[in-house]
């Protein structure tokens, strides 16, 4: 379902910001997580110790281009990233602003256009913008992920209404909620609302006990998925009395 | 007189950074016979990059527990042989980032909360809350190793570029062959700011771009430091001293008319937990991982080395 992956666990967990590098493999190993993302922008060809580390985790890797503002950044940082990890996903993300870290519309679908075509896998993050999601689609996107709130923000879904939206206007593809997760009631949340997947990092990373709150995320998510597919019950406008009122004494 | 090390030569520590010169001065004041292995075209010790700081609470907020409570132990040590300034840490947050400073009080311990412009009247007004670490301290890294240094010539021990003639006690950071090892890049800025005045290092909180700034003598400080998961010692990126000096602005306007003294990049040693260690290997010892607990940890570690050998000297007596 990820261009042709499936995963059973529906959490994707970043790679950043940990205290060290044992507490980040031990929160991969308690997320349970499938798919871990890696930055490269700053790190370069020289991050090669961590890369190992990573590489050790043993879990699929999802290279990313944060930190990339241009089309030709981005471009160049997917190219060292399938040389250095053999892999043809990449999770594309483009900056318009370095403030809030919103991505630039107009040059991910422009890099993403480039980098589908050269065979790449692309996973990009967007926001919950429609048009700006069939431009993907249509730029040869097989997985759109719209952000829940600005990176690192902790909000949680923002904009509930628009992202509900957007999940019924792209029946069958599969959706990522990636970036502003700060708790996993906020991820379980995303799971309900019938989105494909997580991805979170600062929430775990920063967290006092990140690998605790790696197991927590775990949960949460699959909690989400599990009541998605068990089918939610409709919220409905005020309390409603659940048996008949029938034979209770009427004392007026 | 020293002691023989019950090998017949003397003790060969391996570095010129602080690791070396700690365990040096540790083994010295304990009696053995030292000598410093440290060639001319050795690499420039990492440590000369350093912030000094003697803060064990602070560096909870990432460190585990061990730093935070061993470390309480490395300001005395340093006192026995440097000047010290004991005038603590404040910690303080842009506005806008004020959650930053609610998770670092919940993270660390030892602090309390400071009006920042009572402490350090230049802040006045700018911040409106801020932690103080009472106890913590800090020093002058390169004054402070050039002072053990000497201090090790002065008490007879040898420093040259080798061969080593005894036991060795490898410091070497990145150039010692020790597994696990990795390089974190750091950068740093000194700079001279004849507009500010701080009397304690202060630790401006920002989601993306932490830093630091420690007041070294007369207007200089030192501005620190980006982390980095990257094997690479060349200079700073223009990006790293953007972001340093943009944090140093937002901590006092005065910083933008300061002058650039140097610009620095250094590579930390660092195992996989982030943890300074000895390491035995056969009869050799490492003092290694010192990653950003340098100057904390050194003092530790250089008193956990001088425990194992003299306690292998002690079995190798008895043997005998």
């Amino acid at each position: 379902m990820f261009y042709g992956t499936e995963l059973q666990s529906r959490l994707m967990l970043g790679t950043a910001q940990y205290p060290s590098p044992q507490i980040l493999s031990e929160a991969i190993a308690a997320s349970g997580t499938e798919v871990i993302t890696v930055s490269l922008r700053r790190e370069g060809r020289e991050g090669g110790a961590f890369r190992e580390i990573l590489k050790g985790a043993g879990r699929r890797i999802l290279p990313n281009t944060a930190g990339c503002h241009t089309v030709k950044e981005a471009v160049t940082t997917a190219h060292m990233a399938r040389e250095l990890f053999g892999t043809p996903w990449i999770k594309l993300e483009v900056i318009g602003h370095a403030d809030t870290l919103q991505p630039d519309p107009f040059a991910l679908v422009e890099a993403a256009r480039i980098l589908c075509m050269e065979g790449f896998e692309v996973f990009p993050y967007t926001t919950e913008d429609l048009i700006l999601g069939e431009k993907l689609i249509e730029a040869g996107c097989r997985v759109l992920m719209p952000w829940g709130a600005p990176i690192g923000s902790g909000q949680g879904l923002r904009n509930i209404e628009g992202l509900r939206t957007m999940r019924a206007h792209f029946p069958g593809m599969p959706l990522v909620i990636d970036a502003g997760i700060g708790a996993p009631s906020q991820a379980a949340q995303a799971m309900e609302m019938g989105f494909d997947a997580v991805l979170l990092n600062t929430a775990v990373a920063k967290a006092l006990d990140p690998v605790a709150m790696a197991r927590a995320f775990s949960g949460a998510v699959a909690a989400g998925l599990e009541a998605h597919r068990a089918g939610l019950m409709p919220r409905r406008d005020m309390a409603a009395a659940s048996t008949p009122l029938f034979g209770m004494a009427s004392l007026a | 007189m020293a002691r023989d090390n019950g090998t017949g030569g003397p003790i060969s520590v391996l570095g010129a950074g602080v690791a070396a010169l700690c365990t040096a001065t540790e083994l010295a004041a304990r009696g053995l016979d030292v000598e410093l292995i440290a060639p001319e075209d050795a690499p420039v010790p990492a440590s000369r990059f350093a912030g000094g700081m003697l803060a064990p609470f602070c560096e909870g907020e990432a460190a585990p527990e061990a730093v935070v409570t061993a470390g309480q132990t490395a300001v005395d040590w340093w006192a026995a042989h440097v000047p010290v300034t004991r005038n603590g840490t404040l910690v303080v947050a842009p506005p806008r980032d004020a959650a930053e400073l609610d998770r670092f009080a919940r993270a660390t311990r030892g602090h309390a909360p400071a009006d920042p412009g009572a402490l350090e009247p230049d802040l006045a007004g700018r911040f409106a809350r801020g932690l103080f670490y009472s106890t913590e301290a800090h020093l002058d890294p390169r004054g402070a190793l050039r002072r053990l240094r000497d201090g090790l010539a002065a008490q007879g021990a040898a420093i040259h570029g080798g061969p080593p003639r005894g036991r060795i006690v490898d410091c070497r950071g990145l150039g010692a062959d020790v597994s696990g090892l990795r390089a974190v890049r750091g950068e740093m800025l000194l700079v001279e700011a004849p507009d500010v005045a701080l009397s304690r290092p202060v630790r401006l909180l920002h989601p993306r771009f932490p830093c630091y700034i420690v007041p070294r003598a007369q207007n200089v400080f030192m501005i620190g430091a980006t982390m980095v998961e990257r094997d690479d010692p060349g200079p700073v990126t223009a990006r790293a001293a953007m972001e340093l000096l943009s944090a140093a602005y937002t901590l006092h306007p005065g910083f933008a008319e300061a002058r650039i003294l140097e610009l620095g990049a250094g590579l930390r040693p660092a195992f996989a937990d982030n943890m300074p260690a000895v390491v035995r290997q056969g009869r050799n010892l490492h003092v290694n991982g010192m990653y950003r607990h340098g100057f904390l940890m050194a003092p530790v570690l250089a008193r956990q080395a001088a425990d194992l050998i003299l306690t292998d000297i002690g079995e190798d007596t008895h043997a005998h």
